[in-house]
């Protein structure tokens, strides 16, 4: 048995790590298009921000591929699919067969057309690639000045990261709030509050109209609303759409993302999709959506590897979620966390704008289906488990917004299959 | 098959000599007095007692069989130690980004902001028969059982 996985992050981990774990006989293979071995992208903003040296990209021990006994092709891109006859086509040339296929291509940035996209200093910030040409760029041309595209994660974290450069920021978001598909009103606020105390100029309700450039490199940017601005780097963080590249003209069901079931099995046969690329499970909105976050790639890797040696777990579904920080304050937000003024939905919330804290819990029918911490964030898992287990927390409401908040504050057979699992008493 | 801590929240007195011995075992000297001298500036307990009236009982990470942690965890900082099997992070890797935070149901992953930012978890005194927090309470409320799957100790 042969399984190839296209791509080589936290779902190929994922894959290859409950693959092995239960058999050591299939022969695997990982096709990469980057040179790089398997490195975190979320750390891609602690290698800008100078926080920690490129070594220490690495998600993975560099002995990773030898131990569990896989053969990564590096460099080389996927092109397409032969369904029919099961192999991947490449752009090197040679085409690779396999007996079950993962498709774990992740996503990619999305870039507005806007003229002067190609100008020198324009930059996505996805790829390890992205990073160091960003720093190349720092190195020689100096720049003191960037404008970042996005206001959500990748935005924020983009932005936090030439902070700690000490180079000037200023975001545009094109929605009329910052974070605004994670944090409602109020902690959106409250993190566009921090931007500014950390001297980040935030402009919402506006986009970049033309990047302008001088000798061939940026100068500045247009806006649509207001006067340009001068930089000498632009980011674009907007955010990344399903890379489904690879199975265009195939008859693999694409949607938004790939269409896949809860093996993470596609609508062609021996073909898995898995990670930012799939269209999976999400039990807080009880449909299939694409999610592209760190835990729902690995936890989806791995039940597709599983599946591909026989292990049939299926998937109970992921809960979006997120933990970004800025100006040293980390924020979380898990599940719906943004609604607002939703009918059937009841709000929990405490704000102290001067100290930076807000906890916002969103109910329905008594169960909690999103969170928000800002500024005190332990034991936010506790909610998340509530969230996912779709606990009915009527009866420890009170308890729910209490600084003390904790297990016992839960209803008590909970509380037990937390603590202990099932069949022990606490 | 490997051994996990058995909380008995009727026998906790809320005493929290299982926060000192903790907080003494993961500390450099080993000894009271230091630890909580010069040490402490950078340690914390690994484990949270929580209280409510008359009820309390000390947390520690359960060592879940399938670890959101580990899952969650960015830096790959968070994994099953290959020797022990116990759940640990790395606290040489960890940056520190929260994740394992937003996804522990039993909120045992706190942050440790005191020198390096780091995720700080129970680690079962690794390599120690017993872990200090056992081993020093003085009411058999936490003991040190191999448990099966359904978390049943036999």
């Amino acid at each position: 048995m042969r399984a190839v996985i296209i791509g080589n992050s936290a779902t190929a981990v994922g894959a290859i790590e409950a693959l092995r774990a239960v058999d050591q006989r299939a022969e695997v293979l990982v096709v990469s298009e980057e040179s790089h071995l398997i490195y975190s992208r979320p750390l891609l903003s602690h290698y800008l921000g100078g926080e920690i040296a490129c070594s220490r990209l690495a998600y993975r021990p560099s002995d990773f591929y030898t131990r569990h006994d896989v053969t990564p092709l590096l460099e080389t891109k996927a092109t397409g699919i032969d369904v029919e006859g099961h192999r991947v086509l490449t752009a090197n040339g040679a085409p690779i067969a396999y007996d079950k296929l993962l498709v774990a291509t992740g996503g990619v940035p999305i870039v507005p057309p806007t003229p002067g996209i190609d100008t020198q200093g324009v930059f996505t910030f996805t790829r390890r690639s992205d990073v160091e040409g960003i720093l190349a760029h720092l190195e020689k041309h100096g720049g003191s000045r960037a404008v970042v595209v996005g206001g959500g994660m990748i935005g924020i974290k983009a932005t936090d990261a030439l902070l700690k450069r000490g180079v000037h920021v200023t975001m545009i978001e094109l929605a009329p709030r910052i974070l605004g598909a994670a944090l409602d009103s109020a902690a959106s606020r409250l993190m566009t509050n921090l931007l500014t105390e950390a001297g980040v100029d935030v402009l919402t309700g506006n986009t970049i109209t033309e990047i302008q450039s001088r000798d061939g490199r940026v100068c500045g940017v247009a806006l649509r609303e207001g006067a340009p601005i001068p930089a000498d780097l632009i980011i674009f963080g907007i955010g990344v759409r399903p890379n489904t590249q690879v199975v265009q003209g195939t008859e693999v069901q694409v949607n938004r993302g790939i269409v896949v079931d809860e093996y993470m099995r596609t609508s062609a046969p021996d073909i898995y999709a898995a990670g930012d690329v799939a269209e999976a499970y999400d039990l807080v909105v009880d449909m299939n959506r694409t999610v592209a976050i760190w835990p729902n790639a690995y936890r989806q890797g791995a039940i597709a590897g599983a599946h591909m040696v026989g292990v049939e777990t299926p998937d109970e579904g992921g809960v979006a979620m997120n933990a970004i920080e800025v100006h040293g304050v980390p924020a979380i937000s898990v599940g719906n966390s943004n609604l607002e003024d939703e009918p059937g939905h009841e709000f929990l919330t405490d704000l102290d704008e001067r100290a930076h804290r807000y906890k916002r819990l969103v109910l329905k029918d008594n169960r909690l289906v999103g969170a928000i911490l800002v500024g005190r964030i332990n034991r936010a898992g506790i909610y998340t488990g509530l969230i996912r287990h779709k606990i009915d927390v009527g009866a420890s409401r009170a308890a729910l917004m209490s600084e003390q908040f904790g297990l016992l504050s839960l209803p008590d057979r909970y509380r037990k299959h937390v603590v202990t699992g099932e069949g022990i008493e606490v | 098959m490997s051994k996990r801590i058995v909380i008995h929240e009727e026998h906790c007195i809320g005493c929290r000599l299982c926060e000192v011995h903790c907080l003494v075992q993961h500390s450099s000297s080993k000894d009271i007095v230091k630890a909580y001298g010069g040490e402490r500036s950078h340690l914390m307990p690994r484990l949270t007692v929580e209280e409510d009236g008359p009820v309390s009982f000390a947390l520690q990470c359960r060592q879940c069989e399938e670890p959101s942690c580990v899952e969650a965890c960015v830096s790959g900082a968070m994994h099953r130690d290959p020797l022990t099997g116990t759940v640990v992070c790395d606290e040489d890797v960890c940056v520190g980004c929260w994740m394992c935070i937003m996804v522990c149901p039993a909120g045992a992953i706190q942050q440790n902001l005191l020198g390096t930012r780091i995720a700080s978890k129970c680690d079962l005194c690794y390599g120690a028969e017993l872990p200090a927090c056992v081993a020093n309470c003085p009411n058999e409320a936490l003991t040190f059982e191999v448990v099966d799957e359904k978390g049943a100790a036999s």
